[in-house]
């Protein structure tokens, strides 16, 4: 069943055109990392997604209901985190969450395990005014938790965030898909964490660079791997008599070389042959970041022609 | 409990931490008690009760406090919500427009409310204590508490319209402070300069109409001639004649000032994109 549906969605302010043609489809359980740069749009497509705007063209599905038009029954279901969460100073965290339990209808006796599970229990009685960036995300992910959505929508929720704090963030992220929760993340880079989503789709000026799941995006992508050997870097290069793109370090005493995944064992297969010359072998897979600058930076014509749609 | 219990009570509670309540109810209050005991001074042998001067000098004051306060309190109330970024979030909650705004605006009403009714009574309750007023007094001192609120809710929806029209915090405060200007100080000299230009011309017809079309002049125009006593007072009584306006009119048009710019800003927040 999917949970988020958009089929040819277009949002247009005035003649400026944010989104264009989207679509994409999220199954439940699944979580979708939306990339892209500042402001190629991926937050008015949350606000799309959220019934905040209506779509200039096209059509919005959202747990089997037009987001724009649905009812409280659907807003019951959704989770949000907005970028820069913002909450009013002057309340503790404890009044804050409990006053958006009561805006959900719900009881504000849940509120005290929701902030234990978000490690603000010890600041729950101070005022949100005296709160670090990571303690009111913290927060804003406790809100956005209320009820337990069947959708959650985090818009660069890790922004600011300590490497720990990261990784806490995505292990409940983890635990929620696991219980059938669907989410969807916006950020503007593609971390190692990032990639622990099911699928990823990138955003590039208003349009979909590309979408699906990492390592299909990866193997559209073509990217070359680097192969760093240590040893007599000249005597290497002289052996494979050109037949690679490479690059001899400074001090002359390591090679990087390049090759596509197709010719990788016969790269490290001739390396291997040429016994004291070549002393070590690092392999580095194209990374996330080689992968999202790829797809955001190539040729809107090229998606046309190659289809990056999973 | 209903999202609008739940804004409404937020918004009290923010009034009493950031104490505006306090700030409000001790200024209103402490005029009210200067203008009470003072005002009673130099009138005792005049064929006047203390407490019907004080009505009258209280609603003088009042007309340039409360619409300030209700300005005030109002501006920022979508406007501040939607800069800050709480807006976008609360409009993802199952909660409706409608609802936001109408839920804010009875919290902002009682802290207004709060302030007239406890700074105002307190002073009317030293002046029962201390023997001063008759019953056309006290009917008199009642009214203005009362109409003293309903121009709060006048200036308090003016100010939310203020809020949904705008898009910045600081543009509203700017406007709000406009709207005082233009209906406490601007909109009489206005009338009194027409009147004296056209030499009488606009008939006596036109001219109390007039009056309605601005908050403050029914409040007065209630304050200064409902009561007999009141009248004799504050000059009125050989106008009073000539008003045909009835309390329950200038009541009727207070309300109707308090409603009708707080259905216009619900409706232009229904449309406001986010």
């Amino acid at each position: 069943m999917s949970i988020v549906s958009l089929e040819n969605v277009g949002k247009a302010y005035g003649s400026q055109r944010v989104l264009d043609g989207i679509n994409l489809v999220v199954p439940q359980g699944k979580c979708l990392a939306l990339i892209g740069h500042n402001g190629a749009g991926k937050t008015t497509l949350l606000k799309l997604i959220l019934g905040l705007i209506r779509p200039t063209t096209g059509r919005i599905e959202v747990l089997g209901a037009d987001p724009a038009i649905a009812d409280k029954a659907f807003r019951q279901k959704l989770g949000f985190l907005p970028e820069n969460v913002a909450f009013h100073d002057q309340l503790t965290g404890g009044d804050t969450l409990a006053f958006y339990a009561r805006l959900r209808g719900l009881e504000t006796t849940c509120c005290p395990a929701l902030l234990e599970r978000v490690g603000l229990s010890s600041a729950a009685t101070r005022r949100v005014r005296t709160y670090s960036k990571g303690m009111r995300q913290r927060l804003g992910l406790a809100q956005a938790l209320l009820g337990t959505p069947k959708l959650l929508l985090l818009d660069e929720p890790t922004t600011g965030l300590d490497p720990v704090l990261r990784q806490e963030f995505f292990e409940i992220i983890r635990q929620l898909t696991a219980i059938g929760t669907t989410v969807v993340i916006s950020s503007h880079i593609l971390t190692e964490l990032e990639a622990r989503t099911n699928l990823v789709a990138i955003l590039r000026e208003g349009r979909l660079a590309a979408f699906g799941d990492l390592d299909t995006l990866r193997r559209e992508a073509g990217l070359p791997l680097t192969v760093r050997a240590r040893g007599d870097a000249k005597a290497i290069a002289r052996h494979l008599n050109g037949a690679f793109t490479r690059t001899i370090l400074s001090d002359e005493r390591a090679i990087d070389i390049d090759c596509s995944l197709t010719q990788k064992m016969a790269l490290l297969r001739a390396l291997a042959g040429l016994g004291d010359i070549c002393a070590d072998l690092e392999i580095h897979p194209p990374s996330l970041d080689d992968l999202y600058l790829h797809y955001s930076g190539r040729s809107l014509s090229s998606i046309a022609e190659g289809g990056g749609r999973a | 409990m209903s999202p609008i219990v739940t804004f409404a009570a937020k918004e009290f509670r923010d009034g009493i931490r950031n104490k505006w309540i306090a700030g409000a109810t001790v200024l209103l209050g402490g005029l009210a008690f200067a203008l009470t005991f003072l005002g009673s001074a130099p009138t005792g042998l005049l064929d006047v009760k203390p407490l019907a001067v004080t009505v009258v000098s209280l609603s003088s004051l009042t007309i340039f406090l409360i619409p300030l306060i209700a300005l005030l309190l109002g501006y920022d109330a979508i406007v501040g919500e939607a800069e800050r970024g709480c807006l976008l979030l609360m409009l993802t909650y199952p909660v409706s427009r409608l609802e936001i705004i109408v839920g804010k605006f009875l919290g902002h009403a009682t802290i207004l409310a709060f302030a007239a009714i406890v700074g105002y009574g307190a002073a009317g309750a030293a002046a029962a204590w201390t023997g001063g007023g008759d019953a056309e007094s006290w009917r008199a001192f009642a009214g203005l508490i009362v109409t003293t609120v309903l121009l709060g809710l006048a200036f308090l929806a003016l100010a939310y319209l203020i809020s949904v029209l705008v898009a910045e915090r600081s543009t509203a405060a700017g406007i709000a402070v406009g709207v005082w200007l233009l209906f406490v100080i601007v909109y009489d000299l206005a009338l009194m300069g027409a009147l004296v230009a056209s030499k009488g011309r606009i008939g006596a017809d036109v001219f109390p109409s007039l009056l309605l079309l601005n908050p403050a002049d029914v409040y007065r125009l209630f304050n200064l001639t409902a009561f007999e006593n009141v009248r004799k007072l504050s000059g009125m009584a050989g106008l009073s004649a000539s008003v045909q306006f009835s309390p329950a009119v200038l009541l009727a048009v207070l309300v109707t000032w308090a409603a009708v710019p707080l259905a216009l800003a619900a409706s232009v927040f229904a449309r406001r994109e986010v």
